[in-house]
């Protein structure tokens, strides 16, 4: 009798199923969010921001000036606006958001470098936004340079540059092109699954109690264990069509490689909709009602979006964040997805981080277990 | 008017139990002469919830076969009670045995074997009839389920509607229900918490129907009620505010434990007698039945005189008749409406002109220092027993 009953384990899994299919708006909820956030994490999400507006002040109509202008306007991240005559109305054009850069070409720039004064060349970005103007920035030095380059030939051969005496090679590995969809995309199936694994598990505990129907369970000889089983195990099955939905997604929509071990992908996922769930389960016994657990599990969302690498670099934050970011789950499901999907990555090579995953598993169950209980206290 | 406790049986004199009075003793005949064991046995159950004690030091007895009926006001402690009897919360002290075992110890058997029907209606909206009587049938694991279902349906007459949401039911439909499927594995005990809260008087009626029969083939049921027409049905009845038993015994000798005498009056203009009547010292509690008035007090001798004064006058009839559950019920259902506010109701208690009916005798050990105490106490004031 007070043995793990299997048909009581059943009898609460066969319930959810049916509560789950007649709830109509949570299941749609289900599939559609992580397509929705697919296609605007996917398509509306961009790290390396081009065709930014741009003015520019020109005090030298030279051949060199509207070189270095063709040269910015290939490189794709400017799009000229127009032009301004003052560095009074550039100021202006970047306070009101107009542009984001203005470019400033002094007077006689092309005299002045013909004959090796070094003249300088202002470009006033708006870097109230770093990422605006990060990606921008860094490429208008190689622009001009190539601008100076190929015009210096013939009687002006004297300006070209002489080369560096070293050359620095940069490979960009497992997302040459920069793509941001290829980094967001795989992380967001660690987002997509952490926000309704977690949010769906404690909302339909919490509704047990809220609803009074807890009473009435708790007082049959069910056992903890089949309650909690019975109700997590639905919740991986739709864990499943999620990461299915979104493999599908975003290898139509974003040509996203997988390239690693289907295996190591596969552990990882069920560790990772496993922790969450149990997560889930951890905050309904926290909460007091349906609401509270909402607010609770979005509260938690946060540090998943924020902490885990998803959005920014992990390496980045300082040694306080990283420490807060390691005992997220979502961390190291991040990590071990890209690493299968983009760069290939085995079994061994996740180990490390399906290791932590049942690390901070173990914490949680633990926890969830010693908080729930049997009785109405 | 009769805002008066009565001090439970235990805390008589031992004049009074000596007498054929309200005594533990009355509970040990088993009404169906078979098993002599209790059906629940439960000494000094304490349950605090954030420092106020929701239930204090609570004995009670219930005999096999039983129906026992649990009266009192709102938020005095009627649903933690009978959740610590099954298993659903933990006491904070006190000890006791529900079908012969430990409450706090032996949940799993207790549950596997008892019917618990919640205040609110608590099974699934989102699922049909059948589905719910199934997941309860699977959750005692049943055996020869589907066909116990089947005929769970049939008994409720809703084989028809099996496929309805239970959601979607009336209030007396989703009543039976519930009732229906704690009765899924053939429970020993029932424990009904205000069953039926919300149910119109005909489903009320069926309902405890159900329940005698039950109670016929020797299921004892425990049920927590707020209506006179449930209480009269009970074999047995406890009373219970502030979280402390405040009288207990069989229903019949439930009038004689409170000491009321009763008169029954006729008259022309009972408005106009009811209003008087209600002025008049000796007279607690007016109730009216029909075209009758029940007025009843502790105070034989000033009843007596009152009555003696008043026959004949106006058109009034005055006859004395013995006092009844009804006007035990009405009196005691009356010494408080809210016990969620216990300094208001205290204040309240300590109207003029009845403490004089406090007896010296009785001891309350166990209140004393509880800032919740019960509203003023007072013995049973059978004349007759006044010496102590």
């Amino acid at each position: 009798m007070l043995r793990f009953s299997l048909p009581r384990f059943l009898a609460v899994l066969v319930k959810e199923f049916i509560q789950m299919r007649r709830d109509r708006v949570t299941f749609a909820m289900m599939i559609g969010v992580p397509i929705m956030q697919l296609l605007i994490f996917g398509y509306a999400i961009n790290s390396d921001p081009r065709h930014l507006p741009t003015y520019v002040e020109m005090a030298d109509n030279s051949p060199l000036s509207r070189a270095i202008i063709y040269g910015m306007k290939t490189s794709s991240y400017f799009d000229f606006e127009g032009q301004v005559t003052s560095p009074e109305a550039g100021d202006q054009a970047l306070k009101d958001g107009r542009a984001n850069f203005v470019l400033v070409i002094p007077p006689h720039f092309q005299r002045d470098l013909l004959r090796g004064q070094r003249p300088q060349i202002l470009l006033s970005a708006d870097a109230s936004d770093p990422a605006a103007a990060g990606g921008a920035s860094a490429a208008i030095g190689q622009i001009v340079q190539q601008a100076v380059a190929s015009l210096a030939s013939g009687p002006l051969a004297s300006a070209k540059p002489s080369p560096p005496p070293f050359e620095v090679i940069v490979h960009r590995q497992f997302n040459p092109e920069g793509l941001t969809a290829l980094n967001v995309v795989p992380g967001l199936l660690g987002v997509i699954l952490s926000m309704t694994m977690v949010l769906i598990t404690s909302v339909a505990i919490v509704r047990e109690r809220e609803r009074g129907t807890m009473e009435a369970l708790i007082s049959t000889p069910v056992r903890p264990a089949e309650v909690m089983l019975g109700k997590i195990i639905p919740y991986v099955l739709v864990g499943y069509v999620q990461t299915a939905v979104f493999l599908l997604a975003s290898h139509a929509l974003f040509d996203v490689p997988f390239l690693g071990s289907p295996l190591a992908f596969f552990i990882g996922f069920n560790l990772y909709i496993v922790v969450n769930l149990a997560l889930g389960f951890l905050i309904s016994t926290f909460a007091k009602s349906q609401m509270q657990a909402m607010q609770v599990s979005f509260f938690l969302l946060l540090p998943t979006i924020l902490l885990s690498g998803f959005m920014f670099p992990f390496a980045a934050m300082p040694g306080w964040a990283q420490t807060i970011g390691s005992a997220i789950p979502a961390t190291h499901f991040l990590r071990l997805v890209r690493k299968v999907m983009l760069k290939g990555a085995a079994l061994p090579d996740v180990a490390i981080d399906m290791g932590a995953i049942v690390l901070i598993m173990a914490v949680i169950v633990v926890a969830a277990l010693k908080r729930y209980r049997q009785t109405l206290d | 008017m009769s805002r008066v406790t009565i001090a439970t049986p235990e805390d008589t004199t031992p004049e009074d139990a000596s007498s054929e009075g309200p005594t533990t003793k009355a509970f040990s005949a088993d009404p169906t002469g078979s098993n002599p064991d209790w059906a629940i046995s439960v000494r000094g159950l304490t349950k605090a919830f954030s420092g106020r004690r929701v239930v204090d030091n609570f004995d009670m007895q219930v005999p096999r076969g039983a129906i026992y009926g649990f009266l009192g006001p709102n938020g005095s402690g009627k649903t933690t009670t009978i959740r610590m009897m099954c298993g659903l919360l933990t006491p904070d002290a006190g000890h006791g045995a529900c079908l012969g075992f430990d409450i706090q110890k032996q949940q799993a058997e207790i549950k596997a074997r008892i019917g618990y029907m919640t205040q609110r209606f608590s099974l699934y909206e989102d699922l049909t009839i059948r589905e719910n009587l199934d997941f309860f049938a699977r959750m005692y694991r049943v055996g020869q389920r589907r066909q116990k279902v089947a005929q769970a349906l049939d008994d409720l007459g809703l084989s028809g509607r099996a496929h309805q949401l239970a959601g979607t039911l009336s209030g007396g439909w989703k009543q039976r229900l519930a009732l229906a499927a704690c009765l899924i594995h053939d429970p020993q005990l029932l424990l009904l918490d205000e069953p039926t809260a919300g149910v119109d008087p005909k489903a009320r009626r069926d309902f405890w129907a159900e329940i005698r029969q039950l109670s016929q083939r020797g299921v004892t049921v425990l049920v927590s009620t707020h209506y006179m027409d449930e209480a009269v049905q009970c074999d047995f009845i406890a009373y219970i505010a502030y979280g402390k038993k405040l009288i207990a015994g069989r229903s019949t000798e439930i009038p004689h434990m409170i000491g009321l005498h009763t008169w029954r009056i006729t008259a022309p203009d009972l408005d106009r007698l009811e209003a008087m009547l209600e002025q008049a010292p000796a007279v607690e509690q007016v109730a009216r039945f029909g075209a009758v008035l029940h007025a009843s007090g502790r105070d034989g001798p000033a009843l007596q005189a009152l009555a003696d004064v008043q026959d004949g006058q106006d058109g009034q009839r005055w006859s004395y008749k013995e006092t009844e559950l009804e006007e035990a019920f009405i009196y005691l259902m009356a010494s408080g409406t809210d016990n969620f506010a216990p300094e208001l109701s205290q204040a309240s208690s300590q109207a003029p002109g009845h403490s004089s009916g406090q007896a010296p005798g009785h001891s309350s050990g166990h209140s004393s220092g509880q800032p919740p105490a019960p509203p003023q106490t007072t013995r049973p004031t059978d004349p007759g027993k006044e010496a102590s």
